[in-house]
């Protein structure tokens, strides 16, 4: 009898690349269908042609350009950038627009680096960021909340991010009165509140209800698919920071509002949690969430976009290999250096 | 409950031979024993082609300070002193021998009757250290470092504790755990001179909280001895490293290498090697038997047996059913650390835990994909290493980096690996690098 020999370990632990992969899109599901429930038909068709163009891009590379036979479009990584492109977009986006991202994410952000592992950026924040500066104008442009299946041509409106900006700007406290009330912004509803004339929009796909991806974090969390460190290093550095500037000026609008509207959310527990991007140890991470929430706070407040979390993050991205270098785990016993 | 602070992993425990009493192994027909079977020199063979041994004979004497004597598990005649396959894959010289009858030498007491500590007040430290040596004791949990070198610590260092190592953290294994079983008695009489040969007062047997029924057997019996402690432990692997076991009960961790646990205070000895040295000392038994487990999923009667050294595996096999016709790895030991063997005719030898059978299925790895970075591997390495780092570094042979990056601290420990997501070999490579990098630093030190 022929018998196999190799090195130990003997067993492996049933983890893989599909589960964590898939787990996160499975997590990611409740904000699908809130955002398929606020944004109706455009929501659906944004998220639809997001993934199957982040899929398409994924196999003709690997097919056509690396000639891999090892092909890693079904391990689920194209589908979950896809997934999140379109939490970052507007429903109301012209679908070739769409189609453009996905190409940027995958062929450039992707697939240019080496594929699956070897990204510098976060492909979808990337794909955003890049959208965002060349579709300003349809990137902006906020369709208001439950209009159903009527959506791709109804009413938009600004977020509460620009209305938050306008307070700093002018210095006027008073204009955050009109800001929608907290349950609704955690439900994702702004449609009850207005903004100079019109109704409030409600803001990207994926980032509308706050609750749903509570709901994903603790699905990831139960399932060990990631760790406590980055979101909440992000979300207590928002609370506190903004908490601060809200004590020394109400002007500033306070932690919740904060915490609950604009893409932060979606931001800290699905984008900066990204495996490939973020920091390997555990300091690292804390790090690398600090400064996300400390960068966040600063361009919402005194950037030119209203929104500073996907930039926070990319600039995070890049910081990522440095922190890497400089933040080991603490080593087992004390090591004597000579 | 107590455990190591750092890392750690999960594996399924797979105890299927837990509830099997311990059943003697027939004896073999020929009994090899490799003369390198502990760390240190080679034993010497003393005898020749053509002798005639007796159980319990010495046949080859230790090799130096660091080595340890073999002893004849059979009565017969030497066939030859001839090379073997042993478990790690490698040849090594050993004696063969034809057995004929069992018949043992005089003066080793063979009665069940329990001999304690107040039976012989004469004992000094001294005594048992040398009786030790002498019965050829080694470290019973797979490592097989001679017994008494640990009972000798380096001027300056002080022990202060005992550790019995009885976790068992090792998945399928249920040999000590076994063994607390059916000889707690004897084990706690072992750990008691194990504490005066070092000149301790305070002893703790360590056990993981999968084996209940073992960890109220001995909590009972240690009554009767006011310094020893069973310390009951969250199960988690490694848990039986020596590090993390000293981590675990007693809350310190030792230095990097080439720092030894008695820096901290700590002798570690396993739950067998405690019930060897009674034998040694009480029954002047040399050692030349333990308990070995058979297990797999496949194979029909997991069990485990009383064995004489030099018992090739195979016949445990058969007594367990026979090798199954699906059989793809046959592993000397664990899951976790065991060693894959190349033929079942390898012999038992002092530190054969297990025999551990795996299905073709069990023993295909899966494909490597490429690093996802999920940090799933720092967050599991109990020695605080990073073992993506580490496993890259040694891909690109960047040897320098390595030693900034601790890469002797390793243990080899196998979660990293078992952890990933990938399925990368990363305890493949980091096996090549940090043997390397040992290799440059004792050239460098030799200048």
């Amino acid at each position: 009898m022929k018998l196999t020999v190799s090195l130990s370990p003997h067993v492996h632990g049933d983890d893989s690349v599909r589960r964590n992969m898939y787990g996160v899109c499975l997590a990611l599901v409740p904000a699908m269908l809130c955002s398929f429930i606020f944004f109706g038909l455009g929501a659906i068709a944004v998220t639809a042609v997001s993934i199957a163009s982040c899929v398409f891009f994924e196999w003709a590379i690997n097919k056509y350009m690396f000639r891999n036979p090892k092909s890693t479009v079904t391990d689920g990584s194209a589908i979950l950038t896809g997934i999140l492109l379109a939490f970052n977009m507007p429903s109301n986006l012209p679908l070739w627009i769409v189609v453009i991202g996905a190409l940027f994410a995958i062929g450039v952000v992707k697939m240019t680096f080496g594929g699956l592992g070897c990204n510098l950026f976060n492909p979808a924040l990337a794909g955003r960021a890049f959208l965002l500066i060349s579709f300003p104008a349809q990137m902006t442009d906020w369709p208001v909340v439950g209009q159903g299946f009527a959506a791709v041509d109804g009413i938009s409106g600004a977020t509460p991010l620009a209305l938050m900006k306008e307070a700093v700007k002018t210095g006027d406290a008073s204009l955050l009165s009109s800001m929608p009330d907290l349950w609704d912004m955690l439900i994702g509803n702004n449609s009850h509140a207005t903004y100079g004339s019109g109704v409030m929009g409600g803001g990207c796909l994926g980032e509308v209800c706050a609750l749903a991806i509570i709901i994903g974090l603790i699905y990831m969390l139960v399932r060990r698919i990631i760790t406590w460190h980055i979101p909440v290093a992000i979300l207590a550095t928002v609370a506190v920071f903004t908490g601060l500037l809200h004590m020394a000026d109400p002007m500033y609008a306070g932690p919740a509002e904060h915490l609950l509207s604009g893409g932060l959310m979606l931001g800290a527990v699905f984008m900066a949690t990204d495996y490939v991007t973020s920091p390997m140890t555990r300091k690292g991470q804390i790090i690398y969430g600090v400064a996300i929430g400390f960068l966040t706070v600063v361009i919402r407040t005194w950037g030119a976009y209203p929104e500073g979390m996907s930039f926070a993050i990319l600039i995070m991205n890049a910081f990522t290999p440095l922190i890497n270098n400089y933040c080991k785990p603490k080593r087992f016993g004390e090591v004597v250096r000579k | 409950m107590k455990t190591f602070r750092i890392g750690g992993v999960h594996p399924a425990e797979n105890k299927f031979s837990a509830a099997e009493p311990i059943k003697i192994a027939e004896l073999p027909k020929i009994a090899v024993f490799p003369l390198g079977q502990h760390i240190g020199a080679h034993a010497k063979a003393i005898v020749q082609k053509g002798d005639k041994v007796k159980v319990g004979q010495m046949i080859a004497e230790a090799g130096g300070f660091v080595s340890a004597p073999i002893f004849s598990s059979v009565s017969g005649t030497v066939q030859k002193i001839d090379a073997v396959t042993d478990a790690s894959g490698y040849g090594k010289p050993a004696i063969f021998i034809e057995v004929e009858g069992d018949e043992w030498m005089e003066g080793i007491d063979r009665s069940d009757s329990l001999v304690t500590l107040s039976d012989r007040p004469d004992l000094t430290d001294k005594d048992i250290i040398e009786k030790i040596r002498n019965a050829g004791v080694v470290g019973m949990g797979g490592a097989c470092f001679p017994c008494h070198v640990k009972l000798t610590p380096p001027p300056g260092s002080k022990p202060e504790w005992v550790i019995i190592n009885a976790v068992e953290c090792e998945p399928y294994l249920t040999a000590d755990h076994r063994l607390m079983l059916e000889h707690a008695d004897e084990i706690l009489v072992g750990v008691s001179l194990l504490m005066k040969a070092v000149n301790v007062d305070k002893g703790y047997i360590a056990i993981e909280n999968n084996k209940p029924d073992a960890i109220r057997l001995m909590t009972e019996k240690a009554k009767a001895y006011p310094n020893i402690e069973v310390v009951p432990l969250k199960v988690k692997y490694p848990q039986g490293g020596e590090k993390q076991l000293i981590d675990a009960v007693v809350g310190r961790q030792v230095p990097a290498p080439p720092a030894l646990p008695v820096s901290v205070g700590a002798i570690i000895q396993n739950v067998g090697t405690a019930f060897a040295v009674y034998q040694a000392v009480m029954k002047n038994k040399p050692l030349f038997e333990r308990v070995v487990t058979v297990t797999g999923k496949s194979l029909a009667h997991p069990g485990n047996f009383l064995t004489r050294m030099g018992t090739p595996m195979s016949q445990l096999i058969d007594a367990c059913g026979g090798l199954p016709e699906d059989t793809g790895k046959v592993i000397g030991g664990g899951p976790m650390m065991g060693k894959a063997l190349l033929s079942t005719d390898v012999p038992v030898c002092k530190g054969s835990s297990g025999v551990l059978i795996m299905n073709g299925k069990e023993a295909t790895r899966a494909e490597a994909e490429p690093c996802i970075r999920c940090a799933k591997c720092v967050g599991a390495c109990p020695m605080g290493l990073e073992p993506y780092l580490l496993s890259a570094c040694a891909q690109h042979q960047m040897w320098d980096r390595l030693e900034q990056e601790d890469i002797t601290s390793c243990i080899e420990c196998g979660s990293c690996q078992f952890t990933c997501p990938s399925n990368r070999p990363l305890l493949d490579y980091i096996r090549l690098g940090k043997s390397t990098v040992m290799g440059i630093i004792r050239s460098r030190n030799a200048k």
